[in-house]
């Protein structure tokens, strides 16, 4: 109890000193203890205006590979905010200055993020038919962003994804030879160098705020950088991120060919086909991964749940879909 | 069978039964928590019945890969040196083949749910 007053006090000096407001805070609870943050809804009243929002702090886990800091991930969401994206808007950002760890405060946005529900559920049907177009329009508007301004953003190109993944999985010491004959395709089907853009990087089902009309916000900046296009469009295809509906590639709700077609439309950027399919390929090593990633860090102790455990064996599941990819095999 | 009834798939049995009794009573986050537990209960029972036979097929397999004899651990590491220097091509039919089948027998006890997506002229 303590702890959520002295929390709310900081909260309330924080706003106050980065939007001169004065604010009373209510309804502190804490949502989730994720891998890498610390998540916190609140009630923000100002003159008798309230405001639900969201607190985001750094949780002293270990990220992946290149996460941003949360300032950098709050300026990144921030600028997809004014460029149009639909994503919640960032009210301040957080730090020692505060005495908080690292974080930022978020306008809160109804709506859901679970995957079997949202590919699955009656309810979001509707929601279904017009979420390719609307993730078209906001991968978009994303690499429509000015890439100079937000210099910030690691630039990764295909060559140093494929050193950092090969790095981190061989430092596991476990011999998994699909990941190592995925890594020879990899470096085989290198797409030319483009033009470095605003990449979200974990643009897929599951980091979807969705609601009966369809996008309501775009979320978990914290793997963005600057990159291919097309690194977007293929992650967000992974059979992963599917839940279930093998059959529509796209999220689980939508066909290839209207979702690159709405892009193409959006962007002015032409899809290239096998671009995506390279980072479709090069996606799902990542997950595989970071699979692995989880279950050594269970293996260490450093974590102490069994989902981490668990999360490794699907391992198999990410092996078989690398080889059905390198044959061309699935819609 | 050297142990008193029951035998350990009885008794094992008989744990999953308990487990799943008490998922109704459970919810939030201790009912998703006994479901990643009744998963790796399951992922363990179905590795006990059929791992080894999987591991010696595809010990096999390597062999007839690599045309060189050794324990699964040697010719997995084999494989993989070879796939990064290039003595081994990664497209290569018989090392898909070959692959494709060690995943599928890993998948039949860690999640034999997850198929592969067919085309025509696979077998059936």
């Amino acid at each position: 109890m303590s702890g959520s007053a002295e929390l709310a006090d900081k909260l309330v000096s924080a706003w106050r000193r980065q939007r001169g407001e004065e604010i009373d805070v209510s309804a502190l609870q804490a949502l989730s203890t994720g891998a890498s943050s610390d998540t916190y809804a609140f009630d923000a009243t100002s003159r008798g205006l309230r405001e639900h929002c969201i607190l985001q702090l750094f949780g002293g886990g270990e990220s992946f590979v290149s996460a941003l800091s949360k300032t950098d991930q709050a300026r990144t969401q921030q600028a997809a905010f004014h460029a149009g994206v639909r994503t919640p808007e960032v009210m301040l950002t957080v730090g020692v200055d505060d005495g908080l760890a690292e974080g930022f405060v978020s306008r809160f946005v109804e709506g859901e993020t679970l995957g079997k529900r949202i590919v699955g559920d009656a309810r979001y049907a509707s929601a279904r038919r017009v979420l390719p177009q609307q993730c078209a329009e906001a991968l978009a508007a994303i690499h429509a962003l000015d890439a100079d301004a937000l210099h910030f953003l690691p630039l990764q190109t295909a060559h140093v994804q494929i050193g950092e993944l090969a790095q981190r999985h061989h430092g596991y010491g476990e011999d998994l030879p699909v990941f190592e004959a995925a890594f020879g395709w990899l470096r085989a089907h290198q797409p030319a160098p483009t033009l470095p853009r605003v990449v979200h990087g974990d643009f897929r089902t599951g980091n979807l705020l969705v609601d009966e009309q369809g996008l309501r916000g775009v979320l978990d900046w914290e793997l963005s950088h600057r990159g291919d296009a097309m690194e977007d469009l293929g992650w967000l295809c992974l059979r992963s991120w599917r839940f279930g509906c093998d059959a529509l590639p796209v999220g689980g709700f939508g066909e290839r060919a209207a979702f690159y077609e709405h892009y193409q439309t959006a962007s002015g950027i032409p899809v290239d086909i096998a671009a995506v399919h390279f980072w479709e390929v090069l996606g799902t090593l990542k997950w595989g991964v970071i699979c692995q990633w989880f279950s050594h860090r269970r293996l260490r102790g450093e974590i102490q749940a069994l989902e981490p455990a668990v999360i490794g064996r699907r391992i198999s599941e990410v092996e078989l879909q690398l080889l059905d990819l390198f044959e061309g095999r699935g819609p | 069978m050297f142990s008193n009834r029951p035998h350990r798939n009885e008794l094992s049995a008989a744990l999953r039964e308990s487990l799943v009794a008490l998922i109704p009573q459970l919810e939030g986050k201790q009912r998703f928590e006994l479901r990643v537990a009744l998963n790796a209960f399951d992922i363990i029972e179905r590795e006990t019945v059929s791992a080894g036979a999987a591991a010696e097929s595809e010990r096999m397999r390597l062999v007839q890969l690599l045309d060189r004899d050794g324990t699964l651990v040697e010719l997995r590491r084999e494989l993989c040196l070879r796939l990064r220097d290039g003595r081994q091509r990664h497209d290569a039919p018989e090392l898909l083949s070959a692959l494709r089948a060690g995943v599928l027998a890993r998948l039949a006890f860690d999640n034999p749910g997850f198929k592969p997506f067919y085309r025509d002229g696979d077998p059936a």
